[in-house]
């Protein structure tokens, strides 16, 4: 993991120092999303299920979305994608995809870039691979979708990328279903088939939750290993904080449909600044930890998205809020500039949270 | 799959052997007696018990039973007469063979099937489809109201408004009757053409309900956001991959019908006057015709599990889960 891990920093770092060096302006990066809105008309009203999140993504790199269950994750990420049913979501805000407008573009045009240069996988790959086609079929489609490619040579192109994600026997296994696959071999296809076109950004949807525990490091190592040889740059989405800290280059932590803390895993993990993130790394087991140390997930439960509480979402369940919280809500910033309105420039390396306490105070209450 | 077919047609013999024997033993527990009706107001206790010999009555039921089994499978004689294998028996009401008669009136409850069926399945399949596509726009709120009021009507009902107006009337359509096919074909299908549509409509209306709900289903499909997720367009996404996982349902319902239908649409068959098995069976029973009973029993029955074995084989042609396991 970590030979791969450095060799993938190195390789992005590189990217992303291209342009940064040689240029004075920093170039532009591949995923440049701000203010992105996601909601949704429901019977009960109005659920905003991402409300203003604006986070980037280098080429290359590999962006951590971690965040409760409902914290609006997987709604950001069909966003990007334009897979939202336009009749029941509303999506404002801005996402720039390698220079292209993704919100708001037609249709035709998303999908030509969905598989092509974006692409995504999913948590269950049983359910998110059709039962009805071979594996082989459903990869080999996937191209011919975007390539001209005639059937033979996009089914040698699927043997050649099974192969690839190590599954053995390819060229015979492409006639399988995914029912007589195991499930970390689903995944692999599944990974296979998002990687055919070699896409710039791989969207991970929750990977590995459905999978052995031996089997997830092997996806993850997969990932990694394919990221370094292709570029993709990723965003995985993940409950688990081991395995950002182990692949992820920057971390957006989500709570009820906005970030309350970005920065690059490092910061994030190492120096957080927000009381909900300080839940979350309490809440996880850590390897050098006392291993008696009991689990303490985040208390109280995830808030209404139809009716969010006033001020600071997270107010009803933090511990440090102050009357503040209740009524004004925390714009994302360095903490230095916190309370009140504050440089809110989210760039990784510069890690910024939403949250009204000043740097003393957090000092205090993680030392 | 080999295997599995022979499976299946030892289940339909077992369940048509399982008919007949409740059929027959049925039939002998109702109070009326075939000989009675048979022989007339000037009825004497000699004629009386000659058609009772003639037809076999004057045995006991398990000898009757016996001489009936066996004669399906190796024939029989009755005095003079021969009745090679299969053979159903002679009708208590005209002595016409059983066998015959089915045969006879079979091609016109198949050409009503045939012909419903395409037109019902092409019209609920596809405005079930297109409703779910558009689901809760005004183009499924129209097609389900509209579905609703088809469900909802009778076929005598429906049968006997259409005739009125569309043929006597407006005289749009031919008046409904059963030509068969080989004779003349465009009479064929003229004739059948109101009964078609009438049992059409209201079976359309079921196919388009069920289509619709089991559409949007497979729509919210994980593997359905798949697909949609690799760039393909919708046509790609509903015609090659949300229709599998929606045809399964209305293939079980259609399974279902289609026995149903072959076994005799008897309403529509009466309300159009239509000479099929639907028609016989009201008269046989009527009638207490028993060896026609029994006939109309076991050609409904066949054709029930003769469905059902299709539609079980065309579940392992659709879901390779079915066929791998
Ligand atoms: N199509 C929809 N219509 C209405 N509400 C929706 C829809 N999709 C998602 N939501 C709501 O949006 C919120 C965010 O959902 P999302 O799936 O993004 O959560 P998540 O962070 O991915 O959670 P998990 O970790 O469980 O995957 C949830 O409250 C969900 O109920
Ligand atoms: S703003 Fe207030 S309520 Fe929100 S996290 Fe910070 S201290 Fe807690
Ligand atoms: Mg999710």
């Amino acid at each position: 993991m970590t030979a791969v891990q450095s060799t993938k920093k190195n390789m992005a770092d590189a990217a992303r120092g291209n342009g940064a060096a040689a240029d004075p302006a920093p170039a532009e990066p591949l995923l440049d999303v701000a203010d992105l809105k996601v909601r949704f008309r429901t019977e009960d009203g109005i659920v905003k299920a991402v409300d203003g999140l604006t986070f980037r993504l280098e080429r290359g790199r590999t962006l951590g979305i971690v965040g409760e269950s409902g914290s609006g994750k997987s709604v950001t990420n069909l966003a990007l994608l334009g897979l939202h049913n336009p009749a029941r979501s509303t999506i404002e805000g801005r996402a720039r995809f390698d220079g292209i407008d993704l919100i708001g573009a037609p249709e035709r045009r998303l999908r030509d870039l969905r598989g092509r240069r974006l692409s995504m996988i999913f948590q269950d790959p049983l359910t998110a691979l059709s039962p009805y086609y071979t594996i082989g079929e459903q990869i080999a489609e996937t191209y011919r979708r975007h390539t001209k490619a005639d059937r033979k040579a996009a089914r040698a192109r699927a043997v050649e990328m099974l192969d690839r994600v190590g599954i053995p026997q390819a060229a015979r296994r492409i006639r399988d279903y995914p029912h007589q696959f195991s499930g970390g071999m689903r995944q692999r296809a599944m990974i296979a088939m998002a990687l055919v076109c070699e896409p710039d950004l791989l969207i991970a949807d929750e990977p590995t939750t459905a999978l052995d525990v031996t089997v997830q490091a092997q996806i993850l190592d997969l990932l990694g290993e394919l990221q370094r040889d292709l570029g993709t740059a990723i965003i995985l989405v993940t409950h688990d904080l081991g395995v950002v800290e182990d692949v992820a280059d920057d971390v957006l932590v989500m709570y009820a449909g906005r970030a309350v803390e970005y920065g690059s895993t490092a910061e994030v993990l190492d120096t957080p600044q927000h009381p909900y993130t300080w839940g979350l790394l309490s809440s996880m087991p850590r390897l050098d930890g006392d291993v008696d140390e009991p689990l303490r997930p985040v208390p109280g439960s995830p808030p209404s998205l139809l009716n969010p509480p006033s001020g600071c979402a997270f107010h009803p369940r933090c511990g440090h809020a102050v009357e503040l919280c209740r009524t004004e809500r925390p714009v994302l910033a360095r903490p230095a500039l916190a309370p009140g309105s504050g440089d809110a420039v989210p760039w990784p390396g510069n890690g910024v949270s939403a949250c009204h306490l000043d740097t003393a105070t957090r000092e205090g209450a993680t030392a | 799959m080999l295997r599995f077919l022979v499976r299946r047609l030892l289940g339909a013999a077992l369940i048509l052997f399982i008919v007949i024997t409740a059929t027959f033993f049925l039939f002998f527990a109702v109070p009326d007696d075939p000989a009675r009706l048979s022989c007339g107001k000037t009825c004497t206790p000699d004629t009386l018990a000659a058609i009772r010999a003639n037809l076999g009555l004057d045995q006991s039921v398990p000898a009757q039973y016996w001489d009936y089994l066996s004669g399906i499978f190796v024939g029989r004689d009755y005095g003079e007469m021969r009745c090679d294998a299969p053979c159903l028996g002679y009708s208590f009401v005209n002595s016409e063979p059983v066998l015959d008669t089915l045969l006879d009136r079979f091609p016109a409850t198949l050409s009503l099937a045939f012909g419903a069926s395409v037109i019902f399945l092409t019209v609920g399949i596809g405005v079930g489809v297109v409703a779910a596509l558009n689901r809760g726009g005004w183009l499924d709120k129209t097609t389900m109201a509209l579905s609703l009021i088809g469900a909802s009507v009778t076929i005598q009902f429906l049968g006997v408004i259409a005739r009125y107006v569309f043929v006597d009337e407006l005289r749009w359509l031919p008046k409904p009757e059963y030509v068969p096919l080989l004779d003349d074909t465009p009479g064929w299908a003229g004739g059948l053409l109101l009964p078609w549509l009438t049992l059409a409509v209201v079976q359309a209306a079921v196919y388009t309900r069920l289509t619709r709900s089991s559409m949007v289903d497979s729509l919210q499909e994980d593997y359905v956001r798949t697909v949609r997720a690799k760039g393909l367009t919708p046509f790609q996404v509903t015609g090659k991959h949300a229709w599998r996982g929606a045809v399964t349902p209305v293939l079980t319902v259609y399974g279902i019908e289609l026995g149903t239908l072959l076994g005799g649409a008897v309403v529509t068959e009466t309300t159009f006057n239509i000479p099929g098995i639907g028609k016989l069976a009201v008269s046989s029973v009527a009638n207490s015709d028993l060896p026609m009973i029994m006939g109309v029993v076991l050609i409904a029955a066949g054709a029930m599990v003769l469905a059902n074995v299709v539609v079980d084989a065309l579940y392992a042609v659709i879901d390779p889960r079915v066929r791998l396991s």
